[in-house]
């Protein structure tokens, strides 16, 4: 049945996907062989709060995937009291991967100019006041900030997910001054207008 | 009974009405704040934000009975205050108003026990009930072992923490915190920033202007001043970290 396969090949649809779990994956098989659990375990350490949030399937359908693709081989192991379990190797394709993804400086890019955009068309065409579309914006990225504050507070000095939660409230706080400077360039042209 | 002894819970802590500030007179007149309808609740925390001279300064000073308005009300736990005596006015600061201003105002001849203590020795504590609230807001800010220290043996941070030691003396209705971080560096403004978010968990109700996103991001409530006016206002919900994913890279 056509159907039944489409549905058995579809992602788990809850949560949250890491758009690089394969090569995270693959990257923290490089030490050590590891089955999907430990490897779920480490994800949550780096990733603290954020883990929650975190698809629970998706360690263990993209591992099945790259077992498919040659660039890990499992084997089954035995436990006395548990069923058996998969550890995960990883292959010398998989291990040329991982070094692949380490060198790549592609970056994700913010996108701006969407925003500049809206507020020029909106200025233009007499739809909205640009300043108030910036204090809406300002407004929606500070209660952005303020969760992920909460966050950063709620873990203690020196945490691995501390840091990264740092370069969330960074990056918004940089958006919000380049949106201060939106602001006063739309109050003053008003004024010329 | 008078209400600042004994503030109802219903009531709003601070609440303004019509609230308007002209400057100047004729053609120069500045309208500061133009119709201000404000309702801060127990143990809220609301920050102000908005570009210099919007008047978010100014709405600070009325509520504190710092300055008197050219128009409208204000509310101090129930009780109505802009047409209190200058005596009255001073009384409800002293018991009832914590401030905390940006160029943190200590004595600089008391050291920073002595100047968080002060208040309360104003309001007629005695030297050791005053002494033990001080030491206790010492430990509170982490400056236990500065207690003897002259503000000037002190960095901007700790003499901010020192100023907001002695905000809460008198265990005030409310503290209202003019731009508290705005002469620190970064490191020292996390330290105010634990210590504000540290006070909005114990429920103390706050009201921070500020123009540091970080500030303003511990707060209940966020309202943004244009004008003289409100122009945005955002309850910043205590969800969970969920939405957290999309901000670090994880996709739905």
């Amino acid at each position: 049945m056509p159907d039944a396969v489409g549905v058995s090949m579809k992602e788990p649809s809850r949560g949250y996907q890491l758009r690089v779990v394969q090569e995270v994956l693959l990257a923290l098989l490089a030490t050590e062989a590891s089955h999907g659990y430990q490897l779920r375990a480490r994800l949550e350490l780096a990733l603290g709060p954020l883990a929650d949030a975190l698809n629970e399937g998706q360690v263990y359908v993209t591992l099945s995937r790259l077992e498919k693709a040659g660039l890990v081989t499992s084997e089954r192991v035995g436990q006395t009291d548990r069923p058996n379990r998969k550890v995960y190797e990883l292959t010398a394709a998989g291990r040329a991967r991982v070094v692949e993804w380490l060198a790549d400086t592609s970056w994700p890019k913010p996108a701006p100019a969407e925003f500049h955009l809206k507020l020029v068309a909106a200025a233009a065409a007499g739809l909205g006041d640009p300043v108030r579309l910036v204090d809406m914006q300002r407004h929606a990225l500070l209660a952005e900030l303020a969760a992920a504050q909460r966050a950063v507070l709620a873990e203690p000095d020196g945490s691995v997910p501390g840091l990264l939660l740092e370069g969330v409230v960074l990056r918004l706080q940089a958006d919000l001054r380049w949106l201060e400077a939106c602001a006063r360039y739309w109050n003053t042209t008003k004024g010329r207008r | 009974m008078s209400a600042d002894e004994s503030p109802l819970r219903a009531e709003p802590v601070l609440r303004t009405r019509g609230l308007a500030m002209d400057y100047g007179q004729g053609a120069g007149r500045v309208h500061a704040l133009d119709g201000v309808e404000l309702d801060v609740s127990n143990g809220e925390t609301l920050a102000v934000m908005g570009p210099s001279g919007c008047g978010k300064s100014t709405l600070l000073h009325l509520l504190g009975g710092l300055e008197r308005p050219s128009a409208g009300e204000v509310w101090v736990a129930g009780r109505r205050i802009d047409r209190l005596s200058e005596k009255a006015l001073a009384r409800l600061r002293r018991h009832a108003i914590g401030f905390v201003f940006q160029a943190f105002h200590l004595m600089e001849e008391l050291t920073a026990v002595e100047n968080i203590e002060l208040p309360a020795l104003l309001a007629g504590r005695s030297p050791g009930a005053a002494r033990r609230r001080a030491s206790e807001l010492l430990e509170q800010v982490g400056l236990t072992d500065r207690a003897a220290h002259l503000p000037s043996a002190l960095s901007g941070g700790q003499r901010q923490r020192v100023a907001i030691a002695r905000a809460l003396s008198n265990e005030p209705l409310v503290v209202l915190a003019d731009e508290p971080t705005g002469n620190l560096d970064s490191g020292a403004t996390l330290d105010v920033l634990r210590l504000l978010d540290g006070l909005r968990a114990a429920g103390q109700t706050l009201l921070i202007v500020t123009h540091d996103e970080r500030i303003a991001a511990t707060a209940d409530r966020l309202i943004t001043m244009r004008d003289g006016a409100f122009v945005e206002e955002t309850r910043l919900t205590r969800g969970t970290t969920g939405s957290l994913g999309d901000l670090v890279g994880l996709e739905r």
